[in-house]
């Protein structure tokens, strides 16, 4: 029997050829080596991200998210809902609060849940990855199934919005989380702690809808990263990983710039540190390839 | 959607506050902003705001309806949470801009065009289609969204992005074909309908 048991959320970017494809198959690796047996929640729907405030009001954002918990209850009972992704991390999480503090909003939502026949009778967590790999391995603990080390590696830890906002990692600030820091330096390589972008925000979905508003923020993202000498950026977002990496394109052809900055997750490199290849690691997931990292982890 | 809106204007008449108190998502915590204005000095896109967040619960207060709800101000929000963690009184800024926005928008109030309305629309629309949301035909959706010419314009300009990520199998072209979905789409799309109608109801939307 594994070490641990969650009932895993991947969310739609975390599907196989989905844009976080990387981050699934880097998850994947790591928690083998850790001994985390994750269960897909059976049948999960998208959280609504953030974005979908505008169309989706408050109720039917909240009663899709209930649909993920009552699956979650029923079939993985006793299991923490894990997920991978922020937001889908946020949107279950602030669904959950409401549904704990408002029995109104707790009797509208299994109103609306049981014209599918299912019923949420509110008892699951909602937990993001990185919450597990602290709360419930320790920095010791992810130290354990080690095989090489990160070192040499000079690493930007870009902690973004929401991840660390409202919610967070217990017992980090929101101004200056020092977890992604802590994680790089347990896997032997060196972070980069006077970074001074690791809480900017990305643009989030105004990447799509608003891009020069958004490169603006991913501008100074990497720029920072290259000042302080980063050989790459680390993140727990799948939306920061995508817009900090794929736009560095666009802000070069715009602004002159010349960005080559590789944008990783911390499943990635945890995955290297425990010894699996490249591919276990999806390095081959890379639109701008980290060959330090591939190094490491051909040898 | 003008109907709603005169049966709100006649309902409350000159109290905005009160109507954002009874309709908006976490609306009665607006009348608890002291005007300290972290919010606006806190947003990632404050030079870009018509209205900051500060400005906006003034303006409630002072029933200026038209121009809150005409605002583009709340679509600036990217959903970083810098705002509301830092707010001294802990309102939930960042769920009441969603929630003044989801209202503006339901009345037909909300400015049109505007890109971030129109992307927020559309991938709700995406999402529940088929319960997950399908990355492809959003974006090719938005592209498109200026018609076919301005599509092809600026599909074109991202095809070496599109490219790469094809390469780097983090894009399956299939899923123009439908791709991911839940197998129980009748009672995801059940579950919606209802929870639609019940908010519908209790916000003066349905007839």
């Amino acid at each position: 029997m594994a070490k641990k048991e969650y009932a895993f959320y991947p969310g739609c970017s975390s599907q196989l050829k989905a844009s976080a494809s990387n981050y699934l198959v880097s998850t994947n690796s790591m928690c083998q080596a850790l001994d985390i047996k994750l269960t897909e929640i059976p049948d999960w729907n998208c959280c609504g991200a953030s974005i979908g405030y505008c169309e989706g009001g408050e109720l039917p954002r909240v009663a899709i998210n209930a649909r993920n918990f009552a699956q979650a209850e029923t079939h993985l009972p006793g299991q923490d809902i894990v997920a991978t992704c922020a937001a889908c991390w946020l949107g279950a999480r602030e669904s959950k609060e409401r549904l704990d503090a408002s029995a109104q909003l707790m009797k509208e939502t299994n109103e609306a849940l049981a014209a599918a026949g299912l019923h949420y009778k509110g008892e699951v967590e909602v937990r993001h990855m990185v919450e597990v790999l602290i709360e419930d391995f320790g920095y010791e603990g992810l130290k354990a199934p080690m095989k090489k080390s990160l070192e040499g590696l000079k690493i930007a830890g870009y902690v973004g919005c929401q991840t660390n906002r409202p919610f967070g990692i217990a017992g980090e600030s929101f101004e200056n989380p020092l977890y992604l820091d802590k994680m790089v330096e347990t896997l032997g390589g060196e972070a980069l702690t006077k970074y001074e972008q690791k809480v900017t925000c990305c643009g989030g979905a105004l990447a799509f809808s608003e891009p020069e508003k958004s490169q603006k923020q991913i501008r100074d993202i990497v720029e920072s990263a290259y000042d302080h000498g980063a050989e790459m950026i680390v993140t727990p977002c799948p939306l920061c990983q995508a817009n900090v990496e794929v736009y560095q394109s666009e802000i070069n052809k715009k602004q002159g710039t010349k960005f080559n900055m590789p944008v990783v997750y911390y499943s990635q490199l945890m995955t290297v540190a425990y010894g699996g290849s490249a591919k276990d690691a999806a390095l081959d997931g890379q639109l701008i390839r980290t060959e330090k990292l591939e190094k490491i982890a051909g040898k | 959607m003008t109907t709603a809106n005169q049966t709100a204007i006649e309902r409350y008449r000159n109290n905005f506050l009160r109507e954002v108190e009874a309709n908006v998502e976490e609306g009665h915590m607006v009348k608890m902003c002291m005007q300290c204005g972290v919010c606006a000095g806190s947003c990632p896109l404050g030079p870009a705001w018509q209205h900051s967040p500060q400005k906006i619960f003034m303006m409630i207060r002072a029933g200026k309806r038209d121009e809150v709800l005409g605002s583009d101000s709340m679509f600036m929000c990217t959903s970083c949470y810098n705002c509301m963690v830092r707010c001294p009184r802990q309102l939930p800024i960042t769920h009441i801009m969603h929630g003044l926005a989801n209202y503006a928008h339901r009345l037909g109030l909300a400015p049109k065009g505007q890109p971030t309305r129109d992307f927020a629309t559309l991938f709700w629309n995406n999402l529940i289609k088929k319960g997950r949301v399908n990355e492809l035909t959003l974006t090719l959706r938005h592209y498109f969204r200026g018609g076919l010419v301005a599509g092809i314009k600026e599909a074109l300009s991202m095809q070496s992005i599109g490219l790469g990520l094809l390469l780097a199998k983090r894009l399956n072209p299939m899923e123009i074909f439908g791709g991911h979905g839940v197998k129980d789409l009748k009672g995801f799309h059940a579950i919606i309908a209802k929870a639609k109608e019940i908010e519908d109801r209790k916000k003066g939307f349905s007839a």
